[in-house]
């Protein structure tokens, strides 16, 4: 068990490793690079946009639920929906959705190459491929994961409203009172942290598993179920992580 | 023209190629043969550089392809050209930007260029009105000859082709042996072919390199192919015994 935890983490750090080479071809790259940012950014857009609205709205709910008959005011429904986003659940839910869409494709998408002799193909042309399979998805997703986050945390913001006011359980005038309370821009700067790094964990762990995929369909399917697995484990660990480190 | 010297292979205990030795010719359309699990897909793997062999090398003209660094097989591998059993074509592209694909990765020529490249290979392998359909849309042959103008576009020095007629009709099977022969020879370049095809050897085998068990167990052209006392060749070759009756008729016995 340790053994095999140790091998796996050899292998997948030679292969972020050979990732990082310089290109054969920037065009080329640069080309895949947009090609990853529209599936991972605006292919994952509506689902991102659906779940952020619904915990939005559940968060006001449950919170304006719980402030009732208490010394808390009401106005508190608004910042702690916007502080509850910004700081966990935009990135953290979101993520761990994205590693499930994105992971899964990604270790799938790599692995079918695998099993297709694609990738023995771009080895034999003399194309590095751990570069140019994997660094694309990794950048785009660097780049459109922490946009998905923000845009998360806006349309989860407006999922709050949506639920709480025109319901009466707040005013209006109290929910905006409450976003614009005890605003701490370092919990925005928090929440890239946390975007960048689970970017980067559910790229690379589904990379890894495609990559290295041996065998059959069924194989496959492991792979892409280890992705998403191995992923939201890892995203919920380093999510801890960096609670304590820049709390 | 290619050499492997020594050839040893073992994954663990087993040892799939235990020694082999032999020469593939310029011009020439080598055949590798042998039952399934005589250790043709290894050999070929290694004479691409995909494997390292266990002990042993392998020669490429004047370069020992075994003993370069990363960056050096990097390089030699833009003078490769590999025809994939399933083709090993990109799905996701069409059947013209896979052929473009070599020459935009590694070449600077102009978009002009470019495609008269591209039309001059459909044309060679016969293409016709496929280029702007993916590979899901075309048959197997028509795929085949997708992945043979992929890996010559390039005009390399060396082509390799893994198990080539997999797949295919008798027939589109010919066709595809004598693509592979005519390019061969207009381009000069050192051919090896891993194949159980028997049309193939008969057909186009100028130089034959017969695998059994790990080892080289008989080496010689299509011509000889029949009158070998090779028990071994004759067994794998002439596997029914409708063709071993054939083969005593053509022999007068």
């Amino acid at each position: 068990m340790i053994l095999s935890l140790f091998y796996h983490l050899g292998r997948y750090m030679s292969l972020l490793r050979l990732m990082i080479s310089k290109p054969e071809r920037w065009s080329m790259y640069w080309k895949e690079t947009m090609r990853q940012m529209n599936d991972i950014g605006i292919g994952s857009l509506i689902i991102v946009c659906l779940i952020a609205l619904f915990i939005g709205a559940v968060a006001a709910v449950q919170f304006a639920y719980q402030l009732e008959g208490t010394m808390v005011p009401l106005y508190y429904t608004g910042y702690i929906v916007r502080d509850m986003t910004i700081i966990e659940l935009a990135p953290t839910i979101t993520c761990l959705v994205l590693a499930g869409k994105v992971g899964s494709n990604i270790a799938a998408e790599i692995g079918g190459m695998r099993q297709k002799e694609q990738i023995d193909a771009l080895e034999i042309m003399g194309v590095n491929t751990a570069a140019y399979l994997i660094l694309p998805k990794v950048i785009a997703a660097l780049v459109v994961i922490p946009l998905l986050v923000s845009i998360a945390a806006f349309v989860s913001i407006i999922g709050g409203y949506i639920a709480s006011v025109p319901t009466g359980m707040v005013t209006e005038a109290e929910y905006v009172l409450g976003l614009r309370s005890f605003f701490v821009p370092y919990n925005v700067f928090m929440m890239f942290v946390k975007a960048v790094v689970f970017a980067f964990l559910l790229t690379t762990i589904p990379a890894y598993q495609g990559y290295f995929v041996k065998g059959g369909s069924i194989e496959l399917g492991k792979a892409s179920t280890n992705a998403v697995v191995f992923s939201d484990i890892l995203i919920l660990l380093s999510d801890y992580i960096i609670a304590l480190l820049l709390t | 023209m290619i050499r492997a010297i020594d050839i040893k292979k073992s994954f663990g205990d087993v040892e799939v190629l235990k020694g082999i030795s032999s020469t593939f010719e310029k011009s020439k359309t080598n055949l590798i043969i042998g039952r399934s699990g005589a250790g043709k897909t290894v050999f070929l793997k290694i004479l691409v550089s995909l494997l390292k062999p266990t002990e042993g090398e392998v020669w490429y003209d004047d370069v020992n392809v075994t003993q370069l660094n990363k960056r050096q097989l990097i390089d030699l591998r833009k003078s490769i050209g590999m025809l994939f059993q399933g083709s090993a074509l990109f799905d996701s592209m069409t059947v013209e930007e896979n052929i473009r694909f070599p020459l935009d990765m590694f070449t600077n020529m102009t978009k002009k260029e470019k495609q008269m490249r591209i039309d001059e290979q459909i044309e060679v392998v016969e293409l016709g009105q496929s280029h702007k359909k993916y590979p899901g849309e075309i048959s197997g042959g028509m795929q085949k000859r997708v992945g043979i103008a992929r890996s010559i576009v390039l005009r390399p020095r060396y082509l390799f082709c893994d198990e080539p007629n997999s797949g295919l009709d008798p027939k589109t099977s010919l066709v595809i042996d004598k693509l592979i022969q005519s390019i061969t020879r207009e381009n000069d370049m050192t051919t090896i072919i891993n194949t159980h095809d028997m049309n193939s050897v008969m057909e186009i085998g100028e130089n034959i390199n017969f695998l059994h068990l790990g080892k080289l167990a008989w080496v010689g052209n299509k011509d000889e192919v029949l009158e070998s006392d090779n028990e071994l060749l004759q067994n794998f070759i002439f596997a029914s015994p409708f063709l071993q009756r054939l083969r005593k008729r053509a022999l007068g016995k």
